[in-house]
C-alpha cells in the first residue's frame, strides 16, 4: 500500500485559464444564466407576471390619466418609476423564489459540486435577472413612448439603465434574504407583499407629488423611492439629494450583510 | 497505483452528533471501491466531503493533490445529484449537456445517452422519468466529465432488480474504460456485484478496509441462541466470534458456520436448551464487527481478516 507516499502531484488536473476558454469564468456564467432562463420560461405563466404587470401598469394608470401623460416631464417620470417596478420586481422573484426553491432539492448542493467556481453561479443568476429585467422594460419604453409624452435622449436612456442597474442591488439582496429564510412558499407570499409595500410608497405607482407629508417622509427611507430619485436624476438631471445617494448606500451595505449573514447560516443548517 | 484523493484522520461533527470519527483513508487509482455500512454511519458524509461540499471539523481531505473545496480540482471528479432530484422542467438533453459545460472533454451527450439507455429519453423533461430512468440519468451525470474518480451514492436504491444490473454493467464498463469509482451502499449485494476493495463503516469510523471476499467472510455469520449456564465454556468453542446475554436467560452467539458450531457444542456436553438458529443481519454483523457486543477475543478468525479485527479493538 503507499500510505505514506504524498499524493503525487501529476494527478492533479493541468492548469485551466481561469477566466477564458471552455470552462473559464465567463463562459460558465453564460451556461449557468442560459439554464436559469430556460428553466424560468418553462413555467411562461411564472414569467408572464413579472414580464407583462409593468407595461400593463403603464397602460392602465398613467396613459388614462392626461395630465401625467401629456406633460413631458410627468411622464418620462411614470415611465422611470415602472422601470424601476419592473426591476425590482424581477430581482425579489427571480433571487427570492428561485433560492428558496432550490434551498428544497438536492439539485442545488449537486451544482456546488460540479468545477464551476461560485462566482459564476452567482453571476448567472444576476445577468439572467438582468435579461429578465430589460424584457419587462421594453413594453414600459415602447408604451411610453407611443402613448404619452414621455422623452429622453439617448445617452440620458443609457446613463438611466446603468444607474438603474446600480439601484437594484439592494433589491437583489432582499431577494437573497428572503431565499435563505423562508421556505419557498412562504417566500412567494412575503416577496409579493415587500413588493407592493416597496411600489406603493416608494412612488413607483403613484406619484410622490400626491403623497400625504408623513407618507412622503417615510418614503424616502425606502430603497424603491431612492431608486426612483436616483434614475430620475441619471436621465432628467437636476440636483441629487444627499438622502438619495446616502440612501442606496446605505441600503446596499445594510442588505448586502443580512444576505451573507443568512448565506453562511444556511451553510450549515442545510446539511443538518 | 497513485492516490487520486485521500482522507487523513478526518472527523466531522454535526452539532453533537460525531458523524465521521477520525477516518484515514487512501483512494487509489484503478478500483472499484466500496463504502459499505448501515445508515447514519456516515458514507455520505465522507462523500460529501470529496465533493467539497463539507469541510472536515478536523483532519484533511484531499482530492488530486488538492482541497476539494477548490473547483478546479473537481474538474477529474464525477458525482451524482441526491435523490434523484433533477431539475423537472429540463429536458435530459439539455441537462447532460448543461453538466457536459462544466468538463474540458466531456462526453458527447449522445455517447453518455446510448451507453445509460437514454437515447430515446433525451426529448423529454427530467419531470416526466419513472424513477428508475431518473437514476439512470443522475448516475450518468456522473460519468460526462471523463472523469478520473467517480463518487456513487446510493446508486440503486429504489430499483427493481433488472434496472440495478442494467446501471451495474454500465458502472462496470466506465471503470474498464478508466475510471476509478466509489460507490456506497448499504446493500452487500451491491458492493459484491461491483467492488474489489471495501471498506466497512459503523458509527462514523472505519471498521474494516479489506477484499470483497474477506469483507462477506466476516459479515455474513449466524446466530446461535440458546439457554446454557456455562455461556463462557461455549464462546470458547470454534467459530464462535462474538456474543450477547439476553435479560431472559438465554445467550446469542455470533458464529461464521453455525452448522459446525452445534456439532461442537453436542459434542463438548456442555448443557443447554430452546435452541434456536438464524441468519445475522448485515446490522448485527456490523455491530458484532464494531464490537458492540461483548465478545471474547475472536480466536477464531481467519488470518486473512486481521486487519479488521485491529480496528475492531482499537
Amino acid at each position: 500500500m503507499s500510505t505514506l507516499i504524498p499524493t503525487p502531484s501529476d494527478v492533479a488536473p493541468a492548469r485551466i485559464p481561469a477566466f477564458r476558454g471552455r470552462t473559464g469564468v465567463f463562459a460558465l456564467t453564460l451556461v449557468h444564466a442560459r439554464m436559469i432562463l430556460v428553466e424560468t420560461f418553462r413555467v411562461p405563466a411564472a414569467v408572464i407576471g413579472s414580464l407583462v404587470f409593468p407595461g400593463l401598469s403603464l397602460l392602465f394608470f398613467v396613459v388614462p390619466q392626461r395630465v401625467v401623460a401629456d406633460n413631458p416631464d410627468f411622464a418620462t417620470q411614470a415611465v422611470i418609476a415602472l422601470s424601476v417596478f419592473a426591476l425590482m420586481s424581477n430581482s425579489l422573484f427571480s433571487f427570492g423564489l428561485n433560492i428558496a426553491a432550490n434551498r428544497e432539492q438536492q439539485w442545488d448542493p449537486y451544482l456546488r459540486t460540479l468545477p464551476a467556481p461560485g462566482v459564476s453561479r452567482v453571476l448567472g443568476q444576476v445577468l439572467s435577472t438582468g435579461v429578465m429585467s430589460l424584457a419587462s422594460m421594453l413594453p414600459v419604453i415602447v408604451i411610453g413612448a407611443l402613448f404619452t409624452a414621455a422623452e429622453a435622449p439617448p445617452l440620458r436612456i443609457v446613463a438611466g439603465l446603468a444607474a438603474l442597474a446600480v439601484s437594484a442591488l439592494p433589491f437583489m439582496f432582499i431577494g437573497i434574504s428572503i431565499g435563505y429564510s423562508m421556505s419557498s412558499k412562504a417566500a412567494i407570499a412575503v416577496v409579493q407583499i415587500v413588493m407592493f409595500g416597496l411600489a406603493f410608497a416608494g412612488g413607483l405607482f403613484l406619484p410622490p407629488l400626491l403623497f400625504a407629508d408623513w407618507l412622503d417622509t417615510l418614503s424616502k427611507f425606502l430603497p424603491s423611492r431612492q431608486a426612483r430619485e436616483f434614475v430620475i436624476w441619471a436621465v432628467q438631471g437636476g440636483e441629487l439629494e444627499p438622502w438619495v445617494w446616502i440612501g442606496i448606500l446605505a441600503w446596499t451595505a445594510a442588505t448586502f450583510a443580512l444576505a451573507l449573514l443568512l448565506f453562511r447560516r444556511d451553510e450549515g443548517r442545510r446539511y443538518r | 497505483m497513485t492516490v487520486l484523493a485521500r482522507l487523513d484522520a478526518v472527523t466531522r461533527r454535526f452539532g453533537d452528533v460525531l458523524a465521521v470519527d477520525d477516518v484515514t483513508l487512501d483512494i487509489h487509482s484503478g478500483s472499484i471501491l466500496g463504502l459499505l455500512g448501515p445508515n447514519g454511519a456516515g458514507k455520505s458524509t465522507v462523500l460529501t466531503m470529496l465533493q467539497g461540499l463539507r469541510k472536515p471539523t478536523s483532519g484533511t481531505v484531499t482530492l488530486f493533490g488538492g482541497s476539494p473545496g477548490d473547483y478546479r480540482m473537481r474538474q477529474k471528479l464525477g458525482g451524482t445529484p441526491q435523490e434523484t432530484a433533477l431539475p423537472p422542467t429540463l429536458r435530459v438533453g439539455e441537462v447532460i449537456d448543461f453538466v457536459g459545460r462544466h468538463f474540458e472533454e466531456p462526453l458527447t451527450t449522445a455517447a453518455v445517452a446510448e451507453e445509460f439507455g437514454l437515447g430515446e429519453l433525451l426529448k423529454r423533461q427530467t419531470g416526466a422519468l419513472s424513477g428508475g430512468q431518473k437514476r439512470r440519468l443522475s448516475v450518468a451525470l456522473a460519468f460526462v466529465g471523463q472523469p478520473r474518480l467517480v463518487l456513487l451514492d446510493e446508486p440503486t436504491t429504489g430499483l427493481d432488480v433488472d434496472a440495478r444490473r442494467t446501471l451495474w454493467d454500465a458502472v462496470r464498463r466506465q471503470h474498464e474504460a478508466g475510471a476509478t469509482v466509489v460507490v456506497t451502499s448499504h446493500y452487500l449485494e451491491e458492493i459484491e456485484a461491483l467492488a474489489e476493495r471495501v471498506v466497512v463503516m459503523g458509527h462514523g469510523r472505519v471498521i474494516a478496509d479489506d477484499t470483497v471476499a474477506a469483507v462477506i467472510n466476516q459479515v455474513s455469520l449466524r446466530q446461535v441462541r440458546l439457554v446454557t449456564d456455562q455461556p463462557d465454556r461455549v464462546s470458547g468453542l470454534p467459530g464462535v466470534v462474538g456474543r450477547d446475554m439476553a435479560d431472559d436467560g438465554s445467550t446469542t452467539f455470533y458464529a461464521n458456520n453455525s452448522d459446525r458450531l452445534i456439532v461442537e457444542l453436542v459434542r463438548s456436553g456442555i448443557p443447554f436448551s430452546d435452541l434456536t438458529v438464524r441468519g445475522a443481519t448485515l446490522e448485527e454483523a456490523f455491530l458484532t464487527l464494531t464490537g458492540a457486543t461483548d465478545a471474547p477475543p475472536a480466536s477464531a478468525q481467519t488470518a486473512q481478516t486481521q486487519p479488521a479485527q485491529k480496528e475492531m479493538h482499537r
